[in-house]
């Protein structure tokens, strides 16, 4: 089950020609998809390009009416190798992944695909988590097109552009041969817009025609001599056909072609926001109308030699925004310009920076560069210094604006926000565990993975050393295979787990004899890309298999200590069990599983039931954590070793004391971690959980009126006894 | 070239805000009212508690139209062109601030005054809080105008959420070209708890169109009325206090006093008004600071947390009311309460009488017993008869409490700790001052307040060595280090640089 259902707009997946879509970027992608009549589907999860995969699984009905077959894939490298089904047929395929990661996993896939060519088009949807916001290193795509030579698209970030591009992106891969890859950012793919739509058009020919008459062509296979062939066919045969295509498609823009000697080129993808500058700059209108000749590159790779050649022609200079780097395009284009002796200057990454996102007030002040060196600009005025000036005799406050001047800079009251575990998170428990167990045995090197778990990281626990990429935490602690005082510990989530780490960290670790621990965080989903079912999930998915332990698994690889902890919350079991793992006499890797479901999806799930039972008058107990303000001392130990959202500070309501108290906030879930943290730290008596009783039955409120009355006739004469010393 | 600007909007807010929600709304409104209208966020892992910005924008379609084109419009905002921020808490107004997308000459700034305080915030040992009122400074010197109030309280008391509230505000902020119906008419097609978002809406809606837009200054706490005691010994404390001591002091020390009876008894609040004449005997010429600040570091200190004292809070009327308060409880709903309690042996023989506790501590057997059996923490339902009548009878321990070991250690320390205010007073009353808030050090249960207690040690042990040589900022600064993280790192540190460790 995801994060998000889409079973609403999925519904606009049916829309026909002439239909108005309306809806966010990365939906309109899949709309495209069954536009241009793809046959099959795959993908690995997340952001940006999670909702794709969600909004798929969500149209599985649709999927069918078409038979588009559509897979959840183990990994990116499974969703570029089932691209394998267009290289002898014509079928239409599209996979997609988040990158560059997802590239760096499906490089050796793509690599073999982009080698033999392909039949029908494949198209590789990659969401480019690049700049603000992103969770992965800073790198590009384009390094992977370049290198495999498959093409990349990188349209306008706007629904009919993008949606174009998928369509012609089919169409270049099936004239050129070549999988082709389209390249979303991470806001062109959650922008919401609008585009008139077209029929879905149904594959013409179909996986189950494949399957039944299966043809096959040595040529294409990936083995001498054909290898050697396909080098030779991609620069011969391929290139010149994908040029030529994107040439007669006009896949790349020209605006104002002649109205300045001066021009700027841009990728598609940055396309808004030069067009912003420039319109803040009073060179362009707000419909991007132009007075500065621009060319829009839609396709990012290649570069099309002619289309250079024409826009630069005659042009004193041009300025090139390319985002990222190394600037593989501005280095292309300076060849070009050289080889044909074309004089403009080419300005590029010496006007705008090096590396780093392309921002609206970064592109602002790299045109205003390009423009006032070429004289377009008038150079703003330099602000005069501001001088000190020391009062001579102190103004009395008239009482004319009272409001007081903030007396310290901004930056001291606001606090960066780095993301942490959710309330009622049961990854939280295991670093709490952690830190206890670190507390008895001194701190241990912690290889940690992707995942949610990574946060771990980060305030309040700062546990980690490094991170590897998915699936790998317990691979990167291979080396620290020796004999030692201590064990490395490494962490993994059950995405990852089954995304590679089974074989790359567990049974790596099982041949190579190592003595660690791997500590598989298993919450039924891969929760950090949004909440998708996995192998292991509990949950019943009517088109998936699920249900397959983790256990099971790393028993069948070898590992004969396995310890499966059905109860994150129970920090206490959790530290013992790890106290265990890192110190048996038992030899060889220790496999420790940490089990609950991830508390996200178990809300999502049970808060609309817990509603109805309420509703329809059966008995609910909720349970919520609270704090005695009056013997809570304002230490905040609690805090540093759960890090809850729903757990808080407030100020002290005693007169004495000024230190904030923690408090549990209305979000609580009542998941029990400030209970069992404070009882396994030992830390303070202050926390009490409350269990509300919703429409009660006989026997709890007889209790209730009993209970009552015995302690509220002793609360009484307390009460009284106090009253009579009160003044 | 045409003049006409989009609308540009940008949402600040945190994961799970229903930042998205508004968005959403903005969108739709405009849809639905003529407007081109373009969102985009960066979710990321900020969906997991951290901070996001949303960003909208929105052009007349007929404006479009009549110029024949489409707007290019952007998907980020570009600072200092930007006609609204909406921020869903204070700290965010103060981000949107510092990425310079508030400016004077055309920012409407709408913002929720409530705070989510920060993990630096809320993790600091002492008080790690930021000072509200630099935010709202901050924020009202960069917005053109500064719309604020607590809406986090606003939506609460409408049983709604903050985006419904901050959608109630933007319309009644009048910046936007549309109507209040049209604002409420999107809310109904949302058609997700309508009725509450309606409320909480128009809540906002008449609030910032009346004008009272400000969160009202906070009132000062209404000073206690004038002390009625009944009990003659009470009545003599508190006129030994109105006769005995200058006015300034006489507030908290009767605060003193009635936390000591209420600890202990009439003689105990004796004993501290006994320590306070001492202090005051001093003359120290600071305006009172220094004998208000012993004199409420004392009443801490000889009001300790022990097992008794926090089993007479956990069992009180007041204290049942409260969580019942805090619950949520509705009629008709049955409560219980469970504490969580981790009584090791050494809070068991703190809280027996002295002999005994002693007898306990140093025995073999009986020791090794109570040891096994305090391994795990307790779950105690202080609702229960059973649960209650344990915890009163654990503080009626409070009945021997000065036979106790801990009573001796507490006092001895406090003995230690005004002799050492007393001296240091003579020399450098400043200096007596930050000796006196020392006591902050000490605090909490258990390991917390060995480590206190450790680290109250270092800083007192230093103050001591380097006697009357020490600036008073240098023992702020070794206090403020002893909190700053719990191994003791920047406190060691600190001691180290000025040689004193």
């Amino acid at each position: 089950m995801a994060e998000r259902s889409f079973v609403e707009e999925v519904k606009k997946l049916r829309l026909g020609a002439g239909d108005i879509f309306s809806g966010e970027g990365i939906l309109a992608v899949t709309k495209g998809l069954l536009e241009a009549g793809v046959a099959y589907v795959a993908g690995y999860q997340g952001a940006p390009i999670s909702h794709l995969m969600d909004v798929l699984a969500d149209a599985q009905d649709i999927l069918a009416e078409q038979g588009i077959r559509f897979e959840n894939s183990a990994s990116e490298a499974t969703a570029a190798a089932t691209l394998a089904a267009s290289v002898n047929y014509p079928l239409r395929g599209a996979v997609t992944f988040k990158a560059t990661v997802g590239t760096n996993v499906a490089s050796d896939a793509l690599a073999n695909l982009a080698s033999g060519g392909v039949t029908g088009g494949a198209l590789i949807i990659v969401g480019e988590d690049y700049g603000e916001g992103s969770s992965i290193m800073q790198e590009r795509s384009h390094a992977f097109a370049m290198k495999s030579q498959i093409w990349l698209l990188d349209p306008r970030p706007n629904l009919p552009s993008i949606v174009d591009a998928v369509k012609q992106g089919f169409d270049l891969s099936e004239a050129s041969n070549t999988p082709v890859m389209l390249q979303l950012r991470i806001r062109a793919c959650h922008v919401h817009g609008q585009f008139v739509a077209s029929d879905n058009r149904p594959p013409k020919f179909t996986l189950k025609d494949a399957m039944e008459s299966p043809q096959r062509d040595v040529s294409r296979i990936v083995l001498p001599p054909a290898s050697f062939v396909h080098e030779q066919e991609k620069v011969r045969d391929r290139w010149p056909a994908a040029v030529r295509f994107i040439e007669e498609r006009r896949l790349n823009e020209f605006f104002a072609e002649d109205a300045d000697d001066i021009g700027v080129i841009v990728q598609g993808g940055s396309y808004n926001t030069l067009v912003r500058a420039l319109e803040r700059l009073g060179l362009a209108d707000v419909y991007g109308n132009s007075k500065v000749p621009l060319y829009v590159m839609n396709v990012a790779y290649p570069v099309i030699d002619s289309e250079v050649l024409r826009f630069c022609k005659g042009k004193r200079a041009v300025l090139l925004v390319e985002e990222g780097q190394p600037n593989f395009i501005e280095q292309n284009l300076a060849a070009i310009l050289r080889q044909a002796g074309v004089d403009a200057a080419l300005h590029g990454k010496d006007m705008l920076p090096m590396a780093g996102e392309y921002t609206a007030a970064v592109l602002l002040q790299g045109a205003r560069t390009f423009f006032e060196r070429y004289g377009r600009l008038a150079p703003l005025p330099v602000p005069a210094p501001v001088r000190k000036i020391i009062p001579l005799i102190e103004v009395a406050n008239i009482g004319v604006d009272a409001a007081p001047e903030p007396s310290r800079p901004l930056e001291e009251s606001v606090h960066a926000r780095p993301p942490g575990f959710c309330t009622g998170c049961p990854e939280r428990p295991i670093f709490s565990a952690i830190k206890l167990v670190e507390r008895e045995l001194g701190p241990h090197h912690i290889s940690a993975d992707i995942g949610c778990h990574l946060f771990s990281i980060l305030p309040p626990f700062h546990l980690g050393n490094t991170t590897m990429g998915y699936g790998l935490g317990a691979a990167g602690a291979a080396a620290l295979n020796v004999q030692a005082g201590k064990r490395a510990i490494s962490m993994m989530g059950d995405g990852g787990f089954w995304h590679n780490g089974l074989t790359s960290g567990i049974a790596n670790a099982v041949f190579n004899r190592s003595d660690n621990l791997t500590i598989v965080v298993d919450n039924n989903y891969t929760s950090a890309t949004g909440g998708q079912d996995i192998l292991s999930s509990t949950a019943l998915n009517p088109t998936r298999s699920t249900g397959h332990a983790i256990e099971r698994a790393v028993r069948g690889v070898g590992v004969e200590w396995v310890r499966t902890i059905r109860r994150t919350y129970d920090v206490a079991g959790m530290r013992d069990a790890l106290r265990d793992a890192l110190t048996t006499k038992q030899k060889g890797p220790k496999v420790l599983i940490a089990q609950s479901e991830c508390m996200l999806n178990k809300q999502r799930r049970e808060k609309p039931l817990v509603r109805k039972a309420v509703a329809e008058g059966k008995r609910v107990v909720r349970e919520k954590f609270g704090v005695d303000a009056d013997t809570c001392t304002g230490d905040h130990s609690c805090i540093r070793l759960s890090g809850c959202p729903s757990l808080s500070i407030k100020p002290n309501p005693d007169p004495l004391r000024t230190d904030p108290v923690a408090t549990v906030l209305d979000s609580c879930v009542g998941c029990g971690n400030c209970g069992d943290v404070s009882h396994a730290a030992v830390l303070c008596p202050s926390f009490y959980k409350a269990q509300v009783v919703s429409n009660p039955s006989g026997w709890d409120r007889l209790r209730e009126r009993v209970r009552a009355a015995v302690i509220g006739w002793l609360q009484r004469g307390d009460a009284k006894r106090r009253e009579r010393y009160a003044f | 070239m045409n003049p006409t600007q989009p609308i540009k909007i940008a949402i600040l807010a945190m994961g799970g805000e229903g930042g998205g929600v508004l968005a959403d709304w903005i969108v739709d409104l405009g849809e639905h009212n003529g407007y081109i209208a373009q969102t985009t966020s960066v979710p990321g892992v900020a969906q997991r508690t951290g901070a996001t910005i949303y960003y909208v924008e929105l052009y007349p379609e007929a404006r479009a139209n009549a110029d024949g084109g489409r707007p290019v419009l952007a998907l980020m905002p570009l600072p200092g062109d930007v006609d609204v921020v909406l921020a869903s808490e204070l700290m965010e107004a103060g981000r949107a601030v510092q990425r310079g997308l508030v400016t004077q000459d055309r920012t409407t700034l709408v913002a929720s005054t409530h705070r989510v305080y920060s993990i630096a915030e809320k993790s600091a040992m002492g008080d790690g809080r930021v000072d509200s009122t630099q935010l709202v400074e901050h924020a009202r010197k960069a917005a053109k105008h500064f719309i604020r109030f607590d809406m986090a309280q606003a939506a609460e008391q409408s049983g709604s959420v903050i985006s419904a509230v901050l959608f109630g505000a933007l319309a009644g902020a009048g910046v936007l070209p549309f109507s209040r119906a049209q604002f409420e008419a999107t809310v109904e097609r949302g058609g997700v708890g309508v009725k509450p978002s309606l409320k909480a809406f128009g809540g906002a809606f008449e609030r910032v169109q009346s004008g009272s837009e400000q969160d009202a200054p906070p009132t000062p706490l209404p000073a206690r009325a004038a002390p009625a005691p009944r009990h003659p010994q009470v009545r003599a404390l508190v006129e030994r206090v109105q006769r005995d001591f200058p006015a300034s002091s006489q507030a908290i020390l009767l605060e003193g006093v009635r936390r000591l009876i209420d600890y202990q008894d009439t003689a105990y609040a004796g004993t501290f008004l006994d320590r306070m004449r001492e202090i005051h005997a001093l003359r120290v010429d600071d305006g009172g600071r220094l004998a208000q600040n012993t004199a409420r570091h004392l009443a801490l200190w000889m009001s300790y947390e022990d097992t008794a004292r926090v089993a007479a809070l956990k069992t009180r009327t007041t204290r049942f009311d409260r969580v019942r308060d805090e619950a949520g409880v509705q009629s008709g709903q049955v409560m219980a309460i469970n504490e969580y309690m981790h009584p090791r042996l050494q809070e068991i023989c703190e809280t027996l009488p002295g002999a005994l506790g002693r007898w306990l501590t140093n025995s073999g057997a009986p020791r090794r017993l109570v040891e096994r059996f305090t391994r795990k923490g307790r779950v105690v339902q202080t609702s229960s008869i059973h649960g209650f009548l344990l915890l009163r009878g654990v503080a009626a321990a409070a009945r021997w409490r000065r036979s106790t070991t801990r009573f001796a250690e507490e006092n001895q320390l406090i003995e230690h700790w005004l002799e050492r205010i007393a001296q240091t007073a003579a020399i450098n009353p400043a200096l007596a001052l930050e000796v006196a808030e020392c006591q902050r050090l000490v605090k909490g249960y258990s390991d917390t307040h060995e480590r206190g207690l450790r680290n109250y040690g270092l800083v007192m042990g230093a103050a001591q060595r380097a006697g009357s040589a020490m600036a008073p900022a240098t023992l702020r600064e070794l206090r403020d280090a002893a909190l700053a993280d719990e191994h003791g790192h920047k406190l060691r540190d600190m001691l180290a640089r000025y040689a004193l460790a």
